[in-house]
């Protein structure tokens, strides 16, 4: 539901990505990486990116979405593994201290830019 | 709207198969022909997390509340889970030994601050369709509502968020403990539809135990969710209406206020 909010804040640093010298260049792709725990519509992400992203230097980027797993290390037998559904306890000794190591990110990684050379 | 449908692996190797189509025309060319500028994709790094300037504010406000010694609460729940009945009467049986101020988050009307205020605490309110009707309270519009707040006088701040599962989870306000309710005429699986706010939240409150006579409910199914996703997670069952289990959960607020107090 606040979809609209983060896809103003990835344009708002894409935008500041852009080198002094590419200003005119055209941002080709946003990579952005979004953890499955993270309460966010990668489809939603994607609509409004395009409409905050009109008449601006990103206009027609694509928003390129890796999803990341939920990886988590359980603190008392350190076993890691994925979370593939909601259970937060260590699958070997059952221990509730569990450590996320992935599936919170947010994270935009790079821009691609599309550079025209004479 | 089929475009919006499409995978990002299958939208990336169409991309990637088209620039080299392109370029296999455009490389051939003799030198000096009428067209021979080469498109060159450049990858700059940018590593930010989406919400820095989020998190930014947050940090801001932490260390604003720490200065000023206050305890800061985020109360987060679904639309009429009895976050404000359970206010007002946390505010009753705190006042006037741990003074109180309240920001309330409510896409729009003052009802609920008109009904806290009553409990003499100083209410703050914030309506988020000035903000373009956010579904979350954000650290930037506590940072802006807590100019409203004279601190000095101020033991515990409590912010009751905007009614929604989902969002209000994902960010960071500055405050030292989230709590959650959860009501009984809600489903008992919530916590794992919902995993992401059972997992931030430090305590869950079981409101409207008043209720179970009348309905199908398995409490213990909702504690063992509850535990599915947040493993040893306190939970308070309570009765907004009828203060049943309040003093277990005045206990863990009042000694989570004074263990701060005493850092």
């Amino acid at each position: 539901m606040h979809e609209m909010g983060i896809a103003m804040q990835i344009a708002e640093i894409a935008a500041a990505s852009i080198p002094e010298e590419l200003q005119h260049s055209r941002v080709e792709r946003v990579n952005l990486k979004v953890g499955k725990l993270s309460a966010v519509v990668t489809d939603s992400l994607r609509f409004c990116f395009e409409v905050v992203t009109r008449d601006t230097p990103l206009e027609g980027a694509e928003l390129a979405v890796e999803e990341i797993p939920v990886s988590a290390r359980c603190k008392d037998c350190r076993l890691e593994w994925t979370i593939e559904e909601p259970v937060f306890s260590c699958s070997r000794c059952n221990s509730g201290a569990v450590e996320l190591l992935s599936g919170r990110e947010l994270d935009i990684e790079s821009i691609e830019i599309v550079e025209e050379d004479n | 709207m089929s475009e919006l449908l499409d995978f990002p692996s299958q939208k990336r190797s169409h991309r990637e198969h088209s620039d080299k189509d392109s370029r296999a025309h455009h490389e051939p060319r003799p030198a000096g022909g009428t067209d021979n500028r080469r498109k060159v994709s450049r990858e700059i790094k940018v590593v930010r997390r989406v919400l820095d300037a989020n998190d930014e504010m947050a940090r801001r406000n932490r260390k604003l509340f720490a200065d000023s010694g206050i305890f800061v609460l985020n109360m987060m729940s679904s639309p009429g889970s009895g976050k404000t009945t359970t206010l007002e009467k946390t505010l009753v049986r705190i006042l006037p030994e741990i003074q109180s101020a309240v920001i309330v988050g409510d896409i729009c009307t003052t009802h609920d601050a008109d009904r806290l205020a009553k409990s003499g605490a100083p209410v703050v309110q914030v309506n988020t369709d000035v903000f373009g009707g956010d579904c979350h309270l954000s650290a930037g519009m506590i940072e802006k509502a807590v100019a409203g707040v004279q601190l000095e006088s101020v033991d515990l701040l409590i912010v009751e968020n905007i009614g929604n599962l989902v969002c209000p989870a994902e960010f960071d306000i500055g405050e030292d403990a989230r709590v959650v309710v959860l009501s009984v005429t809600e489903g008992e699986d919530k916590p794992v539809k919902y995993p992401l706010m059972f997992r931030e939240c430090d305590a869950a409150l079981l409101n409207k135990i008043d209720l179970l006579p009348h309905l199908d409910y398995d409490r213990q199914a909702a504690v063992n969710f509850i535990h599915q996703v947040h493993p040893g997670m306190p939970v308070f069952e309570i009765s907004a209406k009828t203060e049943e289990g309040f003093d277990a959960w005045l206990d863990w607020l009042t000694t989570a206020i004074r263990r701060k107090r005493n850092d």
